[in-house]
């Protein structure tokens, strides 16, 4: 399992962003995540893509990755190098595809209006504590099952190890 | 205890007596559906799993509509590897080229889905099969590829937002009036997480493609899913596509909701969502004075036979407003056939518009219309969010075929009473 342990800079963005904005249609003819990755956010924040290092952290408003069920959006954010996603509140489609291909979230409303863009913060995963330079914050743990999903690697690893017995 | 018409599907489907909201299931799935964009990614997922063969041949279904007819090589290739997965996995239901629609509309019109049955899509509008009285939501490529492995899905019993609609609907107004009136209403994430199920005597009057329209774009308000308890209207529809057994479900009378919300239909006028997102609505009279490049008339939403009619209606006799493009793509081979007998077709060529194969097209921003900058569109699509049909700084104003069709011979938005 990896560290559960994040440091990075925090990238924020509003409120209602939809897959559609964190990768638009035009670049959904091919699947590989690196050049997903290479246009995350590109109509509205063309710096992220080149700009974000690995390790960093995604800071959203309310009912982030809304709209289309493209699992491509939780993919390139993931291979841009963001290991977990901070918002108010999630989409429930990218809420289940960002858990099944392994990338963590959080919901916390202090955070995610507490914390600063291009500042740095750390994150534990396993308590759901946010140290910020802003300020610290709890965020709601990640729920068990969603625990037990990323503890696996992701919903691939899970049922191959529960249901196929691999 | 009683239960929502949803808890009760997903309690036959998890071999349970009852489920209450948050409770973890896993629920056995009749319909596992994908498409030329989801599916490519389901298939490297249900690689990985290990197994060799999906759960079920005839259960498995996969239709290229996003980018067909193949808009570049790359989506080509996406289709070719969807195209060899099906033939090698004997999948009876495959759809691409003239046999080919918008999954949405041609899996109905096939009697492909019914009424009490679990379906799960990788495509955010599968719920709008909802509207037959099925227990159907979108998912991601990931969820979709164990679905194809093991049959199963663990879902979380999603608390019940009841809707209630009465009065009596104006002209020109029908179901995406209600629908986006509603997400207007609720919000973008107002339903987040649950279930809404449309009632009342206006649903009840409502024909099946509206019903449609009105389940299709309950994820527009964050909608788990959205239904409509099986009426003699749905099985009338069904009557005439299937002979397959199906199970009805309604709600219990004492079903307990998180929350019950009546909406007097009486003063709701034909509805426009204006840019970037479906909740921005107006009432198509108050839109002012926004001049349009585009009108798009189709989609998932609202690419039925009954949506042609209703833009033939209007566009009879008239021509698209110079410098508007008209672009009409009906949901399904079968709709672009009827339409052609029925003059429909010869309606819109006349009034200038341009006809395109039955595929999602400009809708996503995929191809066959897609914006420049500064430009507006009118469509009857589900989406208005930033760059959806297009450049970042074009805008998609959303609103029903009437409108559509209004708009395209005016110029501007305006409903029909403005012609």
């Amino acid at each position: 399992m990896e560290d559960m342990k994040v440091e990075g800079r925090i990238w924020k963005f509003g409120n209602d962003i939809d897959t559609d904005v964190i990768i638009p249609a035009r670049y959904l003819n091919v699947s590989d995540e690196n050049e997903l990755a290479r246009n995350a956010f590109i109509d509205i924040r063309p710096d992220f893509a080149t700009g974000v290092s690995k390790g960093d952290i995604l800071v959203a408003g309310k009912n982030f990755g809304c709209g289309s069920s493209r699992e491509h959006a939780p993919l390139a954010i993931k291979a841009a190098g963001i290991r977990v996603v901070i918002a108010e509140s999630f989409a429930r489609i990218f809420y289940r595809n960002a858990f099944n291909i392994g990338l963590p979230l959080l919901e916390s409303e202090e955070a995610a209006k507490g914390l600063a863009d291009g500042g740095k913060a750390t994150v534990d995963l396993a308590t759901g504590a946010i140290e910020g330079e802003t300020g610290s914050f709890q965020a709601r743990p990640i729920p068990e099952f969603m625990a037990r999903l990323i503890a696996a690697g992701g919903l691939v690893q899970y049922v191959r190890k529960v249901k196929v017995g691999r | 205890m009683p239960m929502t018409i949803t808890e009760k599907i997903l309690a036959a489907h998890a071999g349970l007596d009852r489920v209450s909201p948050g409770d973890l299931i896993e629920a056995k799935v009749d319909v596992a559906l994908a498409n030329d964009i989801t599916a490519p990614l389901a298939i490297k997922v249900f690689d990985e799993i290990g197994v060799e063969t999906v759960f079920d041949a005839d259960k498995v279904i996969l239709v290229a509509d996003h980018f067909v007819p193949n808009k570049d090589i790359a989506s080509a290739q996406q289709v070719k590897l969807v195209r060899e997965f099906a033939r090698r996995q004997k999948l009876t239901h495959y759809y691409e080229g003239g046999d080919s629609g918008i999954e949405h509309v041609i899996l109905p019109e096939r009697g492909l889905v019914l009424p009490g049955q679990l379906v799960i899509g990788a495509d955010s509008h599968t719920c709008t099969y909802g509207a037959m009285g099925a227990f159907s939501t979108g998912v991601g490529s990931t969820d979709l590829g164990a679905v194809m492995a093991t049959g199963e899905i663990w879902l979380k019993v999603p608390p019940t937002i009841l809707l209630r609609y009465e009065g009596k609907l104006r002209p020109h107004v029908g179901g995406k009036d209600l629908i986006l009136h509603t997400i207007g209403l609720l919000g973008v994430e107002g339903a987040l997480y649950c279930a809404m199920e449309f009632a009342g005597s206006v649903i009840e009057q409502l024909p099946m493609h509206q019903r449609f329209t009105m389940s299709n774009m309950a994820i527009e308000a964050g909608g788990k899913n959205g239904i409509i308890a099986p009426d003699e209207t749905t099985l009338a529809y069904l009557a005439e596509r299937t002979t397959r057994r199906f199970e009805i479900f309604k709600s219990d009378p004492d079903a307990v909701y998180d929350r019950v919300i009546d909406i007097d239909v009486t003063g709701i006028e034909p509805q426009v969502a204006f840019p970037h997102l479906p909740s921005n609505v107006r009432a198509a009279s108050q839109a002012g004075n926004v001049p349009i490049d585009q009108v798009v008339i189709g989609s998932c939403t609202n690419g039925w036979l009954d949506d042609l009619r209703d833009a033939a209606r209007i566009l009879k006799g008239r021509k698209a407003a110079p410098g508007v493009r008209l672009i009409i793509l009906p949901g399904s081979p079968l709709i672009y056939k009827t339409a052609m007998r029925e003059g429909i077709l010869e309606t819109f060529l006349e009034a200038g518009g341009v006809i395109g194969p039955p595929c999602c097209g400009p809708c996503l921003g995929g191809h066959m219309g897609i914006l420049a900058a500064g430009e507006r569109a009118v469509s009857t699509t589900n989406r208005n969010f930033i760059g959806r049909m297009g450049h970042p700084e074009s805008e998609v104003y959303l609103a029903n075929p009437l409108v559509a069709a209004a708009s395209a011979v005016l110029g501007k938005i305006g409903g029909p009473d403005e012609l």
